[in-house]
C-alpha cells in the first residue's frame, strides 16, 4: 500500500515559483558546502601576517581577514559546519519531540500534562545562556552545544506535534479505526503521522534557520569551537575591525541572510501548498463596478436577478425575490441552493472573495447592493432598518463581551441612548425574548448561558431598534427540537407585534409551514418555484419541490409498514 | 481567579526550584572539569586539587547543593570563583542595565507588531506583502549583525547616537534613553518580525468568526468592530507569543550587550562562561528564570482577565 | 426467544471532572437497553441526553463506572475481537473519513488489521462497494471527491467489511440533505433485510428514527423515559417528553403543523404548571 498523503504536493511546489527558488538557493548552499575544496584554492586556515584586511579583489575575492585569512575560503568552508549543526540541531529535536508529541497528543491525560510541563519548563529558560552554563563546564565543543540546542528546540516541536495529533485525535476516522480494531500504534502510524507530517516540515524550514542564527550567535561570541572557519567568528573578527575594514561584515551577514532566508520561503512555500487545498476560493472575480440602478423597485426588500461569484464560480444564477411588509418569505433549500448567499448579498454580509455580478437588491425603494456597491449603500440600514437572526447561536455571540455589552452596543450607536437609558431597554428586550431572568442574562458571558438562550440574545440584538425587515438564517437549525419549537414561537410572536416583514431561510419544510406566508424554493443558484406556502404544498409544480415534498418523513410509512409491504 | 493564580504561582516556584537544581546538578556531576577550566590547560592536578578543595569542592555533592539552595533562597548566590565578588551584588548592579534593555524592547515589539499586524489583517493589500518581507528580513538577519550595522552607519558613519556604553537612568535619563536606542532597535527588530505575523495570523483568525459578521449585521461601524471585539479577542493569543517573545528577548540580551559594551548580566554571562566562573553563571541563570516565572505570571494574570471563562472560575 | 445480541444493564457513565479534583459529573443514570439479533432499535433524545456516549460505551471508545454491557450472552469482548462484531457508523461523513487515504485504502484497513490476506481483502471491497451502490472506480479515488451521502455510503461498505453483527449508527443522517437523508436510510434497511445486521440507531430525529426502528427508547437526561415498539412510542406516546418532541417537531403542511402547534403549546403550558 503505498502512502499518497499529499497527492500532488511534490508537483504543486515545482510550480510555485517562490519554492523553486529557495530550493534552488539551498542546493546551491549544499553545493557550495561540498565542493568548498574545489571552488577555492585558498586554506580557510591559513594565516599570512603580511596579507591582513586586504580589501576585496585581486588574489583574495572577497579580501582577507585579520589574520590574513582568505575571505571567500573561509566563508566556503563555513557553510559545512553551519549546515551540519542545523541538521544536528534539528535531527535531536525532531527525534525527542515528534514521539513524544504524538503521545501527549493521542493518548492525553496524565503523561500528556507531564510532558507539556516539561516542554513549558524548557520554553521558559533562556537558549543561550543555558547554552552558556554548559559551556562554563563542558568547554567550547561543538557538538555537545548542538545536542543542548537540539533539547531546547524541542518544545517548540512538541507543541505542533501534539496540537497536531489532538486536532486529528478529535476526527471520527481515528474512533471508526479504532472500532475497527487497529491498535493504537497502528493508528498513530498510518492516521496520525500522515497528518503530523506536512506541519512538521514547515517546522523543520523554519527550526533549521533559527537554529543556524543562534549557532552564529555563539560563535560571534566566540566561545564556539575555535578551530574551524565559522560564520560567526568572521561576523566577530569584522566587528572588531569595524573601524578599519567596514566592509568586511557584509559576507558572512550576507550568508547567513541568504541561507536563512531561502529556509523561510521554502517554508512559507510548503505552508502556501498545504493549505492551499481547504482554501483556494480566495481570489476575487474582477467585476466591473455599475453605476447605482436607477429603476424604482416597491415591497420592503426586492431582489431582481442577482448573480453572485466567488472567483470564476458562479453560484447564485439570477434570482428575483421579494418581500412586502408583514409578509413572512420562506427560502427553502437544500445546502449549496444559494439561499444564505442570495440574502448575505442584499445585506452586504457576502464572504471575502464573494462579489454580485450582476442584479440588485432595494430594501424600501432604495438600492442597497449591485455590482461594486460600496458598503455605504446598506451599512446605514443594517441594524436600523433590517435585523439579522444567524444560525449557530453559540458562535455569533463575542465570547470576551458580556451578552448585555453586545446589546447595548448597537442602541448607543444608533439611538443615541445613554448608557443606562441603553441598559434599561436591553433589559426590556431581553423580556420580550421570554429569558427569565434578565439582570442575570445581561451581565452573562456567552459561555455562561445555553445555546436556546444565546439565539433568543440574538433575536434581541435584531429587533433592539425596531427594524422593518427580519432576516432569519437557519434560525432553529442549531437547536434541539423542543428548542426549536419555543424560538420559532418567540418569532412569530414578534413578527406579528411588530408587523414586521421576514425573511426565513431553512432546509426545513417544516419550518416553513410553520411560520411561513409565501415561499421560494431554491435549487443549484435558481428559485424554482414561488408561491403561497399553502399551494406550494399542496400543488407542487416543479419536479425539485415534488421530490423535496416526498422525501420527507414526517409522516412517512414507519419501519413497520415498511416490513409489511416487502412481505407482501 | 484566585485558586487559577495560586496554582500559577506554585508552578511558578516549583519550576525556579527545578531549574535551578537541575542546574547545579549537572554542572556539578562534571567533578573538577570546571576547574581545570578555571586555571587552563597548563595546570597541574595538584594546582587542580588544591583549588577544588579551597573551592568546596571536595565536599559531597548532596551537602554543597543543600547549602547552595539555602543561602539562594536567602538571596545569597555565592562568591565568584574568579574575584571573590559576592554574586547576588554583582546581579543586583547588573540587572536594571538587561532588564531595561529588555523591557524596553518588549514594550516596542507590543506597539509595533499590535499596530503592524491588525492593520496588515484588516487592510491586506500592500501593507499585508509589506510585513511578509518584514517578517523574513527580521527572522533571517541575525541580530548581532543587525546591531553592527546599525552601529556602522548611525554611530559611525553619521555620529547621531552612542555606539558603545550605558548611561543610569539615575544619572541622567536622557542619556540613558538614547543610549538604549540602537539596542533595542536591534533586538526588538527580530522579535517585530515574529510577533507582527502572529498578530495578523490571530487577526485574521478572529475576523473569520461568525461573529464579528453579526456584529457587521447590526450597523456597528467597522472601526468599532476591529477597535473593540478584534482587538480585544486577538489580545490573548498576542500576549502569548509576547510572553515566549520575552525569553527570546532575555536570551538576546547575551549577544546584544556585549556589542554595544552595555555592563549588563548578559555581557557577564559571556565573560564568566569563558572564564569558568561556575557560581556567577549558575547565579545569573538562577535570576533570569525567576525573571521569566515572574513576567509569565503577570501574562497568565492578564489573559486570564482577558479570558471570562477564566475569570469566571 | 434466546438472549438479546446486545444488552446493557444499569449502566453509569461519569464524565471525568475538567481539572484536577473537580467532582465528576454524571452523564448516564442507569441505562437499560438491549437490541436483538436482526434488529433496529431507535435511541432518540437531544443534545446532552447522553445518547451518543451509549454508543461510545457500547463501541468501546468511553469508559464506563458501573453496570453491564453484554454481548451475545458474553461480556463485551476487547478491541480487537470486538471489532469482528460491533461495527460503527459515525454523524459526520466528512470526519469519518481518512482525508489523506483512498477509498481503496480506508476500506481495506479493518480487513488487514484482522489479517485478511491483501487479494481477499480486495474481493471483499469489490462486494462491498457493490452492495452500497458505488461503482467500482470508486477505490481510486478520496473522500474529498464524494458528496456527503456518497462517503455515508462509504462508511456503511467499511461498517460492513467484516461481516459484523451490530451496527452503532451515530446520527448516520442529521448532516445530510433530506432527500439524500431518505435514500441513506432505505440503503441501511436493505442492509439489514440481507445480512441481518442488528442496528442500534441514534438520533435526535423522531421522524428518522420512526422509520428504521422496530423499537424506540426515549433518552432523556441520562435516563431511559420511554422504552416500546415503533408506532406506539412514535405515534402513540405516553410519556410527556416523548409527546413534547413529538408535537415540537413541525410538519410540512400548514393546516396539520397549526394543529399540532396547539398541541404542542398546550403540553408545554400543562407541563409548566
Amino acid at each position: 500500500m503505498t502512502p499518497k498523503s499529499q497527492p500532488g504536493l511534490g508537483r504543486r511546489l515545482l510550480r510555485n515559483p517562490l519554492a523553486v527558488g529557495s530550493v534552488t538557493v539551498l542546493l546551491a548552499i549544499v553545493l557550495a558546502a561540498l565542493l568548498a575544496p574545489v571552488l577555492t584554492s585558498w586554506d580557510p586556515s591559513q594565516a599570512s601576517a603580511r596579507e591582513i584586511l586586504l580589501p576585496p579583489g585581486g588574489e583574495h575575492l572577497l579580501g582577507t581577514d585579520s589574520a590574513g585569512r582568505d575571505i571567500l575560503a573561509r566563508l566556503l568552508h563555513g557553510t559545512r559546519f553551519t549546515l551540519l549543526g542545523a541538521v544536528l540541531v534539528i535531527g535531536v529535536a525532531f527525534v525527542i519531540a515528534v514521539p513524544a508529541g504524538m503521545i501527549a497528543g493521542y493518548f492525553g491525560g496524565r503523561i500528556d500534562a507531564a510532558l507539556s510541563w516539561i516542554s513549558d519548563l524548557l520554553m521558559s529558560i533562556p537558549n543561550l545562556v543555558i547554552v552558556l552554563a554548559f559551556i562554563t563546564v563542558l568547554g567550547p565543543r561543538t557538538t555537545i552545544v548542538m545536542l543542548i540546542f537540539g533539547v531546547l528546540f524541542a518544545p517548540g516541536t512538541y507543541r505542533l506535534t501534539r496540537s497536531a495529533t489532538r486536532a486529528v485525535r478529535r476526527e471520527l476516522y481515528i474512533d471508526a479505526a479504532q472500532v475497527s480494531g487497529l491498535s493504537d500504534l497502528r493508528i498513530i502510524r498510518r492516521h496520525v503521522l500522515r497528518r503530523v507530517r506536512s506541519p512538521l516540515m514547515i517546522q523543520a524550514s523554519i527550526a533549521a534557520g533559527v537554529a543556524i542564527v543562534l549557532q552564529s550567535s555563539l560563535d560571534f561570541l566566540g566561545v564556539g569551537d575555535p578551530r574551524d572557519p565559522r560564520w560567526g567568528q568572521m561576523i566577530n573578527d569584522a566587528f572588531l575591525n569595524i573601524y578599519r575594514a567596514p566592509l568586511m561584515i557584509l559576507w558572512p551577514g550576507l550568508a547567513i541572510g541568504i541561507t536563512v532566508a531561502a529556509l523561510a520561503l521554502l517554508g512559507s512555500a510548503l505552508r502556501d501548498e498545504i493549505e492551499a487545498t481547504s482554501s483556494r476560493r480566495g481570489r476575487s472575480a474582477r467585476v466591473r463596478p455599475q453605476a447605482k440602478p436607477t429603476d424604482p423597485a416597491e415591497g420592503l426588500l426586492t431582489i431582481r436577478g442577482l448573480r453572485i461569484a466567488y472567483g470564476e464560480v458562479e453560484v447564485v444564477h439570477g434570482v428575483d425575490l421579494s418581500v412586502q411588509p408583514g409578509e413572512v418569505l420562506g427560502v427553502v433549500g437544500e445546502s449549496g441552493s444559494g439561499k444564505s448567499q442570495t440574502l448575505f448579498a442584499a445585506l452586504g454580509l457576502l464572504s471575502p472573495g464573494g462579489r454580485i455580478t450582476e442584479g440588485a437588491a432595494w430594501v424600501d425603494g432604495q438600492p442597497v447592493a449591485w455590482p461594486g456597491s460600496p458598503d455605504s449603500a446598506v451599512t446605514a440600514l443594517r441594524g436600523r432598518t433590517i435585523g439579522y437572526v444567524p444560525q449557530e447561536p453559540m458562535a455569533n455571540l463575542d465570547p470576551s463581551f458580556t451578552v448585555g455589552h453586545q446589546l447595548v452596543e448597537p442602541l448607543r450607536h444608533h439611538l443615541k441612548l445613554s448608557r443606562s437609558q441603553a441598559r434599561l431597554r436591553a433589559l426590556e428586550l431581553l423580556k420580550r425574548v421570554g429569558i427569565p431572568d434578565p439582570e442575570r442574562t445581561f451581565s452573562a458571558y456567552p459561555h455562561q448561558i445555553s445555546g436556546g438562550m444565546a439565539q433568543r440574545v440574538l433575536i434581541a440584538g435584531a429587533i433592539s431598534c425596531s427594524p422593518r425587515l427580519l432576516v432569519a438564517d437557519e434560525p432553529t437549525t442549531a437547536l434541539d427540537v423542543t428548542v426549536q419549537a419555543e424560538v420559532l414561537e418567540l418569532l412569530r410572536g414578534i413578527q406579528k407585534d411588530e408587523g414586521m416583514g421576514m425573511i426565513v431561510i431553512t432546509h426545513n419544510l417544516g419550518v416553513v409551514a410553520d411560520i411561513c406566508d409565501r415561499v421560494a424554493v431554491m435549487q443549484n443558484g435558481q428559485v424554482v418555484e414561488n408561491g403561497s406556502v399553502r399551494d406550494v404544498f399542496a400543488r407542487p409544480q416543479h419536479s425539485y419541490t415534488k421530490m423535496l415534498l416526498a422525501s420527507t418523513l414526517e409522516g412517512a410509512a414507519s419501519r413497520v409498514q415498511l416490513d409489511s409491504e416487502a412481505a407482501r | 481567579m484566585f485558586v487559577f493564580l495560586a496554582r500559577r504561582l506554585m508552578s511558578g516556584f516549583v519550576l525556579v526550584a527545578v531549574v535551578g537544581s537541575l542546574t547545579f546538578v549537572t554542572m556539578s556531576l562534571s567533578g573538577t572539569d570546571p576547574v581545570r577550566n578555571l586555571l587552563g590547560e597548563n595546570a597541574t592536578q595538584e594546582q587542580v586539587d588544591a583549588r577544588a578543595a579551597q573551592l568546596g569542592l571536595d565536599r559531597p555533592l548532596p551537602e554543597r547543593y543543600l547549602d547552595w539552595a539555602v543561602s539562594a533562597v536567602q538571596g545569597d548566590l555565592g562568591t565568584s570563583w574568579v574575584n571573590n565578588a559576592s554574586v547576588s551584588q554583582v546581579i543586583g548592579q547588573r540587572l536594571p542595565v538587561s532588564l531595561s534593555l529588555v523591557i524596553a524592547s518588549t514594550l516596542v515589539t507590543a506597539l509595533v507588531s499590535v499596530a503592524l499586524g491588525i492593520a496588515a489583517a484588516v487592510r491586506k493589500g500592500f501593507l499585508d506583502r509589506l510585513v511578509q518581507v518584514l517578517a523574513v528580513a527580521g527572522y533571517a538577519l541575525p541580530n548581532f549583525w543587525v546591531a553592527l550595522v546599525l552601529v556602522s552607519f548611525f554611530a559611525i558613519s553619521l555620529r547621531l547616537l552612542p555606539a558603545t556604553g550605558y548611561t543610569p537612568l539615575t544619572t541622567d535619563p536622557g542619556k540613558w534613553a538614547l543610549g538604549l536606542v540602537l539596542p533595542v532597535a536591534a533586538l526588538a527588530i527580530g522579535t517585530i518580525a515574529s510577533t507582527t505575523q502572529q498578530v495578523r495570523a490571530a487577526t485574521v483568525d478572529v475576523l473569520e468568526h461568525d461573529f464579528v459578521r453579526t456584529l457587521r449585521s447590526r450597523g456597528l461601524p467597522s472601526r468599532s468592530i476591529v477597535g473593540v471585539h478584534v482587538l480585544r479577542n486577538a489580545a490573548g493569543p498576542a500576549l502569548t507569543v509576547l510572553s515566549l517573545q520575552f525569553v527570546a528577548l532575555l536570551a538576546g540580551t547575551v549577544v546584544i550587550e556585549r556589542v554595544f559594551a552595555l555592563p549588563g548580566v548578559g555581557s557577564m554571562v559571556v565573560s564568566s562562561a569563558t572564564a569558568g566562573d561556575l557560581p556567577m553563571v549558575l547565579g545569573i541563570v538562577t535570576v533570569m528564570v525567576v525573571v521569566v516565572v515572574v513576567v509569565n505570571l503577570l501574562v497568565d494574570v492578564a489573559t486570564g482577565w482577558l479570558n471570562p471563562k477564566v475569570r469566571a472560575r | 426467544m434466546s438472549a438479546p445480541l446486545l444488552q446493557i444493564k444499569n449502566l453509569m457513565v461519569d464524565a471525568p471532572g475538567r481539572r484536577w479534583r473537580q467532582p465528576h459529573h454524571r452523564i448516564l443514570h442507569g441505562v437499560d437497553l438491549s437490541v436483538g439479533q436482526g434488529q433496529t432499535v431507535g435511541l432518540v433524545g437531544e443534545s446532552g441526553s447522553g445518547k451518543t456516549t451509549i454508543g461510545r460505551v457500547v463501541l468501546g471508545l468511553f469508559p464506563h463506572t458501573s453496570g453491564e454491557v453484554r454481548f451475545d450472552g458474553q461480556p463485551m469482548p476487547a478491541r480487537r475481537e470486538r471489532g469482528a462484531q460491533v461495527q460503527a457508523v459515525f454523524q459526520d461523513p466528512y470526519s469519518s473519513l481518512n482525508p489523506a487515504m483512498t477509498i481503496g485504502d480506508i476500506l481495506t484497513e479493518p480487513l488487514l488489521a484482522a489479517r485478511w490476506s491483501r487479494t481477499d481483502a480486495q474481493a471483499r471491497i469489490s462486494e462491498l462497494l457493490d452492495r452500497v451502490a458505488m461503482p467500482a472506480g470508486t477505490l481510486r479515488r478520496y473522500p474529498r471527491e464524494f458528496s456527503g451521502g456518497q462517503r455515508q455510503r462509504i462508511a456503511i461498505a467499511r461498517a460492513l467489511a467484516r461481516e459484523p453483527r451490530l451496527i452503532v449508527c451515530d446520527e448516520p443522517v442529521s448532516a445530510l440533505d433530506l432527500s439524500t437523508q431518505a435514500r441513506v436510510l432505505d440503503l441501511l434497511i436493505e442492509v439489514q433485510r440481507d445480512t441481518g445486521v442488528a442496528l442500534l440507531f441514534i438520533s435526535h430525529d423522531l421522524a428518522v428514527v420512526r422509520r428504521i426502528s422496530h423499537r424506540i427508547a426515549v433518552i432523556q437526561s441520562g435516563r431511559i423515559v420511554e422504552e416500546g415498539e415503533v408506532e406506539q412510542v412514535a405515534d402513540d406516546p405516553t410519556h410527556d417528553y416523548t409527546r413534547r418532541l413529538m408535537t415540537a417537531s413541525p410538519l410540512p403542511d400548514p393546516d396539520r403543523q397549526a394543529e399540532r402547534r396547539a398541541a404542542w403549546l398546550e403540553l408545554t403550558r400543562t407541563t409548566k404548571e
